[in-house]
């Protein structure tokens, strides 16, 4: 099959989701640096924060720009929950709110599960040598 | 027996500790006081399948080289003191359980090799010719109960201290010749309000200060009386608020004054942060580092103080303060 | 001198005066590039599948599942942490982050068995992520269905 290298490394988007990519990673720092929130805060907050924008269709305008770099950080993680839901709705009506989310995250999911359950099997924790 | 002032307990017949041993992890074999550790280990496993189990097997291998260091049979120990980091104290219960030797489990978070010592002190002012004191803790298990999974990629703060993997075991007895246990001053429990459990040794500093101070009251001494007063692990930032505190209330410890946190690892070379915490850090440099300096009498009189922070996950996670507790004994020659 | 120990209040300050802040301009250089570079790779990912004619959500799907792959792979080879104290909230934030934090987990209790260890306590980092996230989704989505306009974006 023949691919197009030119659309594939296609030096303007990647540079723009770079910036932004590397932006949104840079405000979870100052978070953590300045407010001694948990990782697990972090998460929540940043996923959170993605459904919210995403609702409201902001996000759409980061993920149009950005591609990759709003749709990779955790923001995209909710906002690709949000979308799943506006889109469920608009075919199954409230129905759709339950299952459109999780339909659309369900691959981030059921991967992070699976790996993590293979990696257990053939992995054991080390101790940090830092 | 008798009491001196308000907390402070003065021995008629101070005991002896009689030996001492010590095993410690791979990073603190890498530290300053590798040399003086009886065993330093190269596994953080030490061939055990799970972090508890090589926790327990530390603690139980240092109980029988101080035992077998100090040449009193098993059977003749009266009953012994043992805590750790761990819920319920399994590694100390677990390393014990086929000791035949009666058992206190004590929890006093770091505070604990201090706390043995001084219960180990007062049984053989009573019923006990010799006492085993020990206590543990594993970087390992503690990260994995206190804090998160190892292989997860947080960041740790500077103010962070590290979790010693290591044991201290110390075999106490009714007569001998020194290093006596002159006296102790068990401590009340201090809370400042602090709340950060990334900043363990500014929560603790305030009991150190405490019971240091009520000790100096309590006995008439001060600070220049001590070759070296040593607290349990405060680490880097809990000593310089321990040594400001004192100050303010009046008594300069700065020249005499250490911490078993800040002199078990290298700060700039191991990247440890605050330094050691955990109560392996006190019992194994006592045991390994400070016990080795009183018979060999480059230090003759010294005030150990072991502190703890008297918290869970659970507490903290609800929002409440961190309470801290500071033992001090007097080791003299 | 005053005594920093006259309040409670007094000796947070001084507590906060006293303990060294975290290294911000080097950690968020730090976040900054190793960020842009896991997003760039999802990029240069998403592009391929773009050129190999997969529709742009499937797209999306395959770059969460490669890069939580290759984050549960390093996780097991014990590599992630040393990247993560490194890069702080530059692995952390994008779905790398989310990735370790389910395989770190599954791997420290696998001593605990496999069903109530790994299984049990999985999500004990990650959970929280899922009930906030899925929660606020189906809000959303209900907030939607109440307007029910196709213009609901305010934007």
């Amino acid at each position: 099959m023949n691919l197009n290298w030119e659309e594939i490394f296609n030096w303007n988007m990647i540079f723009r989701c770079f910036l932004v990519g590397g932006t949104i990673c840079v405000l979870g720092q100052i978070l953590i640096d300045k407010t001694k929130l948990t990782p697990a805060r972090i998460l929540v907050f940043f996923v959170t924060l993605g459904t919210i924008l995403g609702g409201l269709g902001i996000y759409q305008h980061l993920v149009d720009f950005a591609g990759a770099g709003a749709t990779v950080p955790l923001t995209g993680f909710g906002y690709n929950l949000a979308k799943g839901a506006i889109e469920g709705v608009q075919q199954n009506g409230l129905i759709g709110a339950f299952t459109g989310g999780v339909k659309n995250a369900a691959g981030g999911i059921a991967a992070a599960v699976f790996f993590g359950y293979i990696a257990s099997l053939i992995s054991k924790p080390k101790m940090k040598k830092q | 027996m008798e009491k001196l002032g308000k907390q402070t307990i003065k021995f008629d017949t101070p005991p002896t500790i009689l030996e001492c041993a010590s095993i410690v992890g791979p990073k603190e074999s890498e530290g300053p006081l590798a040399k003086y550790f009886d065993q330093c280990l190269e596994d953080e496993f030490w061939g055990e399948k799970t972090w508890e189990k090589a926790e327990s097997k530390i603690i139980k291998e240092t109980i029988h080289a101080a035992i077998s260091k100090s040449g009193v049979p098993a059977e003749k120990i009266d009953c012994s003191f043992a805590g750790d980091l761990l819920n319920q104290c399994i590694s100390s219960s677990f390393a014990l359980r086929d000791s035949n030797v009666p058992f206190f489990g004590v929890f006093g978070a770091c505070s604990t090799f201090v706390e043995s010592l001084s219960l180990g002190a007062i049984c053989t002012e009573s019923f006990a010719k010799h006492v085993l004191c020990a206590t543990s803790s594993h970087f390992c298990s503690a990260e994995k109960q206190f804090r998160f999974p190892l292989e997860l990629g947080n960041q740790r703060p500077p103010t962070a201290q590290w979790t010693v993997t290591g044991s201290g075991a110390a075999v106490l007895s009714k007569s001998g010749t020194g290093p006596f246990i002159t006296h102790i001053t068990p401590g009340k429990i201090v809370d400042m309000g602090i709340k950060d459990a990334n900043n363990m040794g500014a929560a603790m500093a305030p009991a150190f200060v405490d019971t240091l101070l009520t000790h100096f009251k309590d006995t008439g001494r001060t600070p220049n009386y001590y070759d070296a007063i040593i607290s349990g692990d405060l680490g880097h930032i809990g000593k310089e608020i321990a040594i400001d505190i004192a100050k303010s209330q009046g008594y300069n410890i700065k020249s005499n004054y250490n911490d078993c946190g800040v002199l078990i690892f290298d700060k700039n070379k191991q990247d440890t942060h605050s330094g050691g915490s955990g109560c392996g850090c006190c019992g194994s440099v006592f045991s390994g580092y400070f016990f080795k300096q009183l018979k060999s009498k480059k230090i003759k009189r010294l005030l150990l103080i072991a502190t703890g922070a008297l918290m869970n996950s659970t507490s903290s996670q609800q929002g409440e303060s961190i309470p801290g507790i500071a033992h001090a004994i007097s080791i003299e020659i | 001198m005053e005594n920093p120990l006259e309040t409670e209040k007094t000796y947070q300050k001084y507590v906060d005066e006293k303990s060294p802040d975290s290294p911000i301009l080097k950690n968020c250089f730090n976040a900054f590039w190793v960020g842009g570079l896991i997003c760039s790779i999802g990029q240069i990912i998403l592009n391929i599948c773009k050129s190999r004619g997969f529709d742009i959500a499937t797209s999306g799907t395959i770059v969460s599942i490669i890069l939580i792959a290759i984050s549960a792979f390093f996780t097991g080879l014990n590599i992630f942490n040393k990247i993560g104290k490194f890069a702080g909230a530059g692995s952390l934030v994008p779905i790398t982050g989310f990735a370790n934090s389910i395989v770190a987990p599954a791997m420290e209790y696998k001593s605990e068995g496999y069903i109530m260890g790994v299984g049990g306590k999985m999500f004990t980092v990650a959970g929280p992520v899922l009930v906030f996230g899925i929660s606020s989704s189906i809000i959303v989505g209900i907030i939607y269905l109440i307007f029910n306009t196709q213009s609901i974006t305010l934007v």
